[in-house]
C-alpha cells in the first residue's frame, strides 16, 4: 500500500520552475527521505503534500486522500512538523497540546489522554507546564512532533527537522521518530539537506534544480557509484586534473578545491597516480562514495544552495 | 498494562468518519490563545493601560485647554467631543497591532500549525477577530473609566449599548487589519499602509473636528469613510436616550447598518484572502 504517490508535479513560481515533473511513491510504514540543496524544489513539495501550496500540474495522492481534491482530508491524515517553531512560546506545553488537539476536534477526556500518551512518547511529561519559551532548542522540537500526533496521523510529513538542532538533540530526535515507527507503523516523510540525516531513511529521492535525480536507498544509491572515491588534495587544480583523466582515462570532478574521481579499482587508481604524479599532490585518500558523491554522480555539480533559488 | 492497549489502538486507521472539528472549538482555542498570550505579556498589558492615560493627559491637559469645538457645538469641551472618537482610536490600533503578528506568524509561527489542520478557514478568521476583539473592547472598556472627567455620566443602558458599539466596531477593523495583513509580506508594508490608509480614516471620521468648518472634499471623504459611522455609533451609544451635545455626522440607525455591512464586509474580505491559496505568501 502506498501513504504517498506522486505524479507528474510541476509548478512554477513566475518564471522559475520549481518542480519539473517529479513522480514516486512511498510506501505505508516506510521513512521517506527528500534529499537535496536548498532551492532544489524538495520546500516546494513539502508545501504541495502538506496543502500549503495548490497542486497546478500532476497529481499527488497522501493517504489514499487527493491533495486536491480532498484537502480536509489529507489534513487530517498527517502531521506536520515546520523547519521553523510553530509553538506560542507563550503558552506551556500542555496549552500548545490542547490548542492543537482542539484545531482537529479533539477535546475533553479524550484530548487529556491523547496529550498525555504523546508527551510520554517524546518524553516531555515532566515539562508539561513550562513554558515553550524556557525549552532548548531539542525539547521545542520535540513538543513539536507530539503536538502532531495527537490527532494519530498516519503519515508525519517534517521540513528540515535537524535544522539549529545539536548533534546529540538530532540524534535524539531520530531516537524518537524510529520509534514512533515501530510502535505505530507510522510512515514518515522527511525534507533535508544533512547527509546524515538522509542515511537514516529507508529510500530517498534525491533533488536537485526541480527534478528528481535518484531513488533508491542510501545503499542502493551509493552503489550506483560502482567503486570507490578518490579524493586528492593538490596545486594547480585545473591542470592536475586533466593529467589524472588522461591518466587514467576516467572524469575527474572538482568540488570545493578537491579532485573527486570514481574508480573500480581504488588502490590501482592511487598507486598509478601517485607514480606519475606524486610531487604534485599534497594529499590522496581512499573512501566508500558517500550520498554526497551520488549527488555528484548524478548531477556533475556540487551540492549546495543553487543560485536560483526561488524558495 | 493499559499501554499496551493504547499502543494497539493508535495504529494508524482508516481516517473516514471521522468528526470535522467544526466551528466552535478551533474559534474558542484561538480566542483563548489570543487572550492567554496578551496576560503572559507585562509589555503589552503596561501599553494596554497607558496608552489611554496618555490620550487622556493629551487631550484633557494639553490640547483640550487651547481648542474649543466651536461652530456647532460651543458648549461642550473639546475632551467629550473627542471621547468617541478616542474610543475609535484605542479599538482601531490595538485590533491593527494584534493583527500585525498574522504576517509573521503564517510563516514562521504558530499559524503554520493551524493552516495545515483540517479547520474551516471562516474558523481560523473568527478565531483571530474575536480573540483580537476581546483584546480590544477591554482596553477600549479600561478608557471608559475615565468618561466622568471627560463630563459624561454613563448609565447601565448606555454602557451596555457601548460596550455592544465596541464590540461590533472591533469586529469591523479586526477584520480590517486581518484582511490588510494577510496581503502583506512583511511587516514593514503594514507600516506603510497604516500610515497612508488607517491614520487618515481615523482622522477624518468625524471624531476629532466637528464637520461643519471643513472644505467640500474632506467633507465627501468623510462621508465615504466606514469610521466616520463607526464613530458616530459610539456617540450615540454613549448618549443613548439623551440630548446629544454635538450632533453626529450620520443618525443612529444610518451609523448602526452601515458598521455592520461594514463589519461583515471585512470578515468575508477576510476569509477570502485566507481561503485564497496561501501560494504567494508562504513559498
Amino acid at each position: 500500500m502506498m501513504i504517498v504517490s506522486v505524479q507528474d508535479i510541476r509548478h512554477r513560481y513566475g518564471t522559475h520552475v520549481a518542480l519539473d515533473g517529479v513522480s514516486f511513491d512511498v510506501a505505508s510504514g516506510e521513512c521517506f527521505g527528500l534529499l537535496g540543496p536548498n532551492g532544489s524544489g524538495k520546500s516546494t513539495l513539502f508545501k504541495i503534500l502538506t496543502t500549503l501550496l495548490p497542486l497546478t500540474s500532476g497529481r499527488a495522492i497522501v493517504a489514499s486522500h487527493d491533495v486536491m481534491t480532498s484537502r480536509a482530508d489529507v489534513r487530517r491524515a498527517i502531521g506536520v512538523v515546520f523547519q521553523s517553531p510553530s509553538l506560542d512560546v507563550f503558552l506551556t506545553v500542555r496549552e500548545n497540546l490542547l490548542h492543537a488537539g482542539h484545531l482537529y476536534g479533539l477535546t475533553g477526556a479524550t484530548l487529556s489522554a491523547r496529550i498525555q500518551e504523546a508527551m510520554t512518547a517524546l518524553q516531555i511529561a515532566d515539562r508539561a507546564n513550562s513554558r515553550v519559551k524556557t525549552l532548548s532548542g531539542g525539547l521545542k522540537r520535540r513538543v513539536e512532533i507530539a503536538k502532531c500526533l495527537l490527532h494519530h496521523p498516519a503519515l508525519l510529513i517534517l521540513d528540515e527537522p535537524s535544522t539549529g538542532l545539536d548533534p546529540l538533540a538530532r540524534k535524539e530526535l531520530w531516537r524518537h521518530l524510529q520509534q514512533l515507527r515501530q510502535d505505530r507503523g507510522m510512515s514518515i516523510l522527511v525534507t533535508t539537506h544533512f547527509m546524515d540525516e538522509a542515511e537514516r531513511c529507508d529510500r530517498l529521492g534525491i533533488f536537485d534544480r526541480g527534478r528528481l535525480v535518484a531513488l533508491g536507498t542510501p545503499d542502493e544509491l551509493k552503489r550506483r557509484i560502482g567503486g570507490e572515491c578518490v579524493t586528492i588534495e593538490g596545486d594547480e587544480l585545473d591542470a592536475l586534473a586533466s593529467d589524472v583523466e588522461s591518466l587514467l582515462n576516467r572524469k575527474a570532478a572538482r568540488i570545493d578545491g578537491l579532485l573527486k574521481l570514481e574508480t573500480p579499482d581504488g588502490v590501482a587508481a592511487m598507486t598509478r597516480i601517485m607514480s606519475s604524479l606524486g610531487p604534485r599532490i599534497r594529499s590522496i585518500t581512499l573512501g566508500k562514495p558517500t550520498l554526497e558523491d551520488v549527488f555528484v554522480h548524478e548531477t556533475g555539480h556540487p551540492f549546495e544552495e543553487s543560485p536560483a533559488a526561488g524558495e | 498494562m493499559p499501554r499496551i492497549e493504547q499502543t494497539a489502538a493508535i495504529a494508524p486507521q482508516n481516517i473516514e468518519g471521522r468528526p470535522a472539528p467544526g466551528l466552535f472549538w478551533p474559534c474558542w482555542t484561538l480566542t483563548r490563545r489570543e487572550v492567554v498570550r496578551f496576560l503572559r505579556q507585562r509589555s503589552r498589558i503596561i501599553g494596554a493601560l497607558g496608552t489611554p492615560l496618555i490620550f487622556w493627559l493629551m487631550v484633557g491637559g494639553g490640547l483640550g485647554k487651547s481648542f474649543s469645538v466651536g461652530g456647532d457645538a460651543p458648549d461642550i469641551s473639546y475632551m467629550e467631543f473627542t471621547f468617541p472618537g478616542a474610543l475609535a482610536a484605542i479599538l482601531l490600533f490595538t485590533s491593527i497591532f494584534s493583527m500585525i503578528s498574522i504576517i509573521d506568524d503564517r510563516r514562521e509561527g504558530f499559524m503554520q500549525g493551524v493552516l495545515v489542520a483540517p479547520v474551516s478557514r471562516l474558523a481560523i478568521v473568527l478565531g483571530k477577530l474575536i480573540g483580537a476583539s476581546v483584546l480590544a473592547v477591554a482596553q477600549a472598556g479600561v478608557f471608559m473609566l475615565l468618561a466622568p472627567t471627560a463630563g459624561i455620566s454613563l448609565g447601565v443602558a448606555n454602557l451596555l449599548a457601548t460596550i455592544a458599539a465596541m464590540a461590533l466596531v472591533a469586529v469591523a477593523v479586526t477584520g480590517l487589519g486581518f484582511w490588510l495583513a494577510w496581503l502583506m509580506e512583511s511587516t514593514q508594508g503594514f507600516h506603510a499602509i497604516m500610515n497612508v490608509v488607517l491614520m487618515p480614516m481615523l482622522i477624518l471620521s468625524g471624531a476629532f473636528f466637528p464637520l461643519g468648518g471643513s472644505s467640500g472634499i474632506i467633507r465627501w471623504i468623510t462621508y465615504a469613510n466606514p469610521m466616520t459611522y463607526a464613530v458616530s455609533l459610539l456617540r450615540h451609544s454613549i448618549y443613548l436616550g439623551r440630548t446629544e451635545p454635538v450632533e453626529s455626522v450620520a443618525g443612529p440607525l444610518v451609523a448602526l447598518v452601515v458598521t455592520a455591512v461594514f463589519a461583515a464586509a471585512m470578515v468575508g474580505a477576510s476569509c477570502r484572502v485566507a481561503s485564497r491559496e496561501t501560494a504567494k505568501a508562504l513559498q
